[in-house]
């Protein structure tokens, strides 16, 4: 040994060289790295951590849950498109009322941050679960991870001790935070769904809002003979476009046909007249040219930057879009909501639209001040809390008239409030995509290549409703049923 | 000291150095690994310390599951033309920045400017993955101001109205991923292939000149025999890159974790991901991984005997 050369395969039985074994060490090292990260990352922490110990207090009325004075509190927020001022703000509150100790965590890793936690029985007291890196609510509910919110349903509500927390929400909150029967997720922010455009450039352009789709592929018509595109979308996220053809369907064959999706019932797509006249109508829009161009694969910023930039006529989304995009916007750009059009003999009125509640908030069972996590969301639904997010965040909640009318709304929110207003009654809202992420991924790699123009609206049926069909086979089928 | 005692103290030696790395080793990376194992026979949530046995349900319906036999064709796939295409390449540049150039009298030199270029060749290397992606984003992104469509609309080949959707092309998307980590990885193996190329002593080229042989002959009979381990560890070093690829097709690609358009660029460790932490199957997702830790070995042992050969002393 010690000469630089290696003894090779000549040299006299010492096996292997020395370089050869550096190299076939440093080969085989190396086989780990790409399935390391994968496979450790399925590795779970410790076992489960011991129960009980938790402080509590006495139960009185205003402390229906025993918040214990001194106790500590751990929240963590998911830190998107509404930032987390508002929940800082929060927990100065919660603190000074109740004497606790809040520690706070905004982040947009949610599941990074929170994984371990939850696998090693110490999870947070409350977690705002949203955002793209968000654990699922159906895993974690079906983990047993989620503690029962009925309790706080069933508290009475801050404002008005007469009345429970139940009456002070809009309809259809308890519905969307409901998995297997159980309320286990308030989802706080208010939001409703449809198209958008920039009321400055249909008065330029002299356009009105269209209510029918007709009228709608008119004014994408005339968009792209002044030489911008009709309707841009967010390609690489057919989470948008999905919101189109869903609500179309919805609107065209009234609630039944919502719920026979939600339901997984075995004619939800296939058979279904309203669905395949929904997805042809869509379909309209591409095989007319009048998309924006480029728009199937750009990102959510890209596109609605360009929509920013009068590109486009339309863009679907949810009321956050106008906080989301609160930097690229002209100051006069005058951001509209528009509900989704109708399609002719259609069974809900254009005014109906998608409304639902969104960002998940969830006290975790085994959360060490499952007390203060309870009260924490009481508080949410109170007045003042309230009206705290709204002026921090730009959005409503909720919270029924939970928003001092003093604040003054941005346009698009002033528009979507209006739209509710409008819509009354006839607010819709799909549960799938909570229920059934698997399905909900399904469909919209369907509308990806449909909006491609790689399949046709008949063959988006079939595949559509194959997911429905692998949905309804999975135990959790059972479980989840709207009426 | 006798032959043996001698050996033996430096046994003792060595093993002092190993047992707190070997600890560390079996705690960090040996053990996960197993526990993985155990985790893929359960039906595991990913968000919950209770689980229940399945036995080997997890593999039969891996078997079945057409989106991950899509992903383990497109590793294949990669596997051959990543490592071809890089080390090719790489061979290439290299040859010219040391070989390459007309020489002098015997002499035995890169083209001009070579110390400049292996700089410049080394600069896509220094740059991370993540940063790559967003980089690279932005050359394919689907609309006018994406930088090749930017570049085609202007010389006529593409309609405006109609650009390339690049990454969203069941067809292109696939080949626009290797296209960035081959960008990504010719620099190194470049400034690899240069070292070795620079440690073969000059006379066994002058006397190939001398001898009559021209650029491609000196190529083919000297320097690549003399350059095969290199060749041979890069091999390696490359397929398990390409085996990989989870940070670009996550973050480029449409899709939860990316694998978009309708699964066209889907590789293992993205569908592995999104059934780990998207749709809560988390067993499942171990019995990929166990599956892509032997594919793995069993390719970088095939690799690595495949092209063994002897070694050339000099």
């Amino acid at each position: 040994m010690g000469s630089t050369s290696a003894h090779g395969e000549n040299s006299t039985g010492d096996g292997l060289g020395r370089r050869d074994l550096i190299k076939r060490s440093a080969a085989l090292g190396l086989i780990a790295v790409p399935t390391m990260s994968f496979l450790s990352a399925c590795a779970s922490g410790g076992e489960e951590a011991p129960e009980g110990g938790a402080p509590k207090g006495a139960v009185t009325k205003e402390n229906p849950f025993g918040v214990a004075k001194g106790s500590k509190m751990d929240v963590v927020v998911f830190k998107g498109g509404f930032g987390d001022d508002y929940a800082k703000a929060w927990e100065a509150a919660f603190d000074k009322k109740w004497g606790t100790t809040s520690t706070h965590l905004g982040t947009q890793e949610i599941t990074a941050k929170l994984q371990p936690r939850f696998n090693g029985g110490n999870p947070p007291d409350v977690v705002d679960d949203s955002g793209a890196q968000q654990i699922k609510i159906d895993v974690l509910a079906k983990g047993g991870q989620l503690a029962d919110l009925t309790q706080v349903l069933d508290s009475p509500s801050l404002d008005d001790p007469s009345k429970k927390v139940r009456d002070v929400l809009i309809a259809g909150t308890v519905e969307q935070g409901t998995q297997g029967g159980k309320f286990v997720a308030l989802n706080y922010v208010y939001t409703v769904f449809g198209l958008w455009y920039s009321g400055k450039l249909f008065k330029e352009k002299g356009w009105s809002e269209p209510k029918t789709w007709d009228e709608f592929l008119a004014v994408c018509t005339k968009a792209k003979e002044a030489g911008i595109g009709g309707l841009a979308h967010q390609g690489k996220f057919p989470y948008y476009i999905n919101v189109v053809i869903m609500d179309l369907i919805a609107k065209k064959g009234g609630l039944d046909a919502m719920k026979a999706i939600d339901n997984l019932e075995p004619n939800a797509f296939e058979g279904n007249p309203a669905a395949l006249a929904a997805v042809e109508a869509v379909y309209e829009v591409v095989e007319k040219g009048l998309l924006m161009p480029g728009t199937n694969g750009l990102t959510h910023t890209e596109s609605q930057t360009a929509w920013n930039q009068y590109k486009a006529a339309f863009i679907p989304s949810g009321s956050w879009l106008e906080n989301e995009q609160l930097k690229q916007t002209p100051e006069d750009f005058d951001m509209k909501f528009l509900p989704v059009p109708v399609l002719a003999d259609s069974k809900l009125p254009f005014e109906a639209i998608r409304a639902g509640a969104g960002e998940p908030f969830i006290v975790p069972e085994k959360a060490a001040n499952k007390a203060g996590g309870l009260e924490f969301l009481r508080s949410m639904l109170s007045r003042e809390w309230s009206t705290l997010f709204a002026q921090q965040a730009n959005s409503l909640t909720v919270v029924k008239d939970g928003v001092d009318p003093n604040v003054k709304l941005r346009p698009g929110t002033q528009s979507a409030v209006g739209a509710l207003k409008g819509a009354g009654t006839n607010t819709f809202n799909y549960l799938y995509p909570d229920w059934y992420s698997e399905m909900d991924a399904e469909i919209q790699n369907a509308s990806n290549e449909l909006m491609a123009k790689r399949i046709q609206p008949k063959e988006w049926i079939k595949r559509a409703q194959a997911a429905v069909d692998k949905a309804a086979k999975t135990p959790n089928a059972k479980n989840n049923k709207r009426s | 000291m006798s032959q043996v005692a001698q050996s033996r103290g430096r046994l003792g030696f060595i093993t002092g150095f190993l047992v707190l790395p070997l600890a560390l080793y079996l705690t960090f990376v040996i053990w996960p690994y197993i526990q993985t194992f155990g985790y893929s026979f359960t039906d595991w949530s990913g968000q919950s310390p209770t689980f229940r046995f399945v036995g080997v349900e997890n593999y039969t319906a891996l078997m079945k599951d057409e989106v991950f036999r899509g992903a383990l064709w497109h590793n294949l796939l990669l596997l051959v033309f990543v490592p071809t295409i890089t080390i090719l390449l790489s061979l290439f540049f290299a040859f010219m920045l040391n070989a390459g150039g007309r020489g002098g009298a015997g002499g035995v030199k890169g083209v001009r400017g070579s110390a400049f270029y292996k700089v410049v060749y080394f600069f896509p290397q220094v740059l991370s993955l993540a940063i790559l992606a967003v980089l690279f984003g932005a050359v394919y992104r689907s609309d006018e101001g994406g930088l090749l469509n930017g570049f085609l609309t202007k010389i006529g080949i593409v309609d405006a109205a109609h650009p390339v959707e690049w990454l969203n092309e069941p067809d292109l998307v696939l080949w626009c991923l290797l296209m960035v980590v081959v960008w990504h990885g010719v620099g190194f193996y470049l400034v690899l292939f240069s070292a070795a190329m620079q440690s073969v002593p000059k006379d066994i080229y002058e006397a190939a000149l001398l001898d009559g042989a021209g650029r491609a002959q000196t190529f083919f009979k000297v320097t690549l025999p003399l350059l095969w381990d290199s060749v041979q560890t890069s091999a390696v070093y490359l397929g398990i890159a390409a085996m990989d690829m989870f940070v670009l097709v996550s973050t480029m690609t449409s899709g939860q974790f990316g694998g978009g358009p309708d699964h066209h660029s889907e590789v293992m460790a993205t569908v592995l991901m999104r059934n780990f932490l998207y749709f809560g199957k988390s067993g499942y997702a171990c019995a990929m991984g166990v599956v892509m830790l032997i594919l793995t070995m069993i390719l970088s042992l095939i690799t690595l005997r495949a092209t063994r050969r002897e070694r050339i002393e000099f």
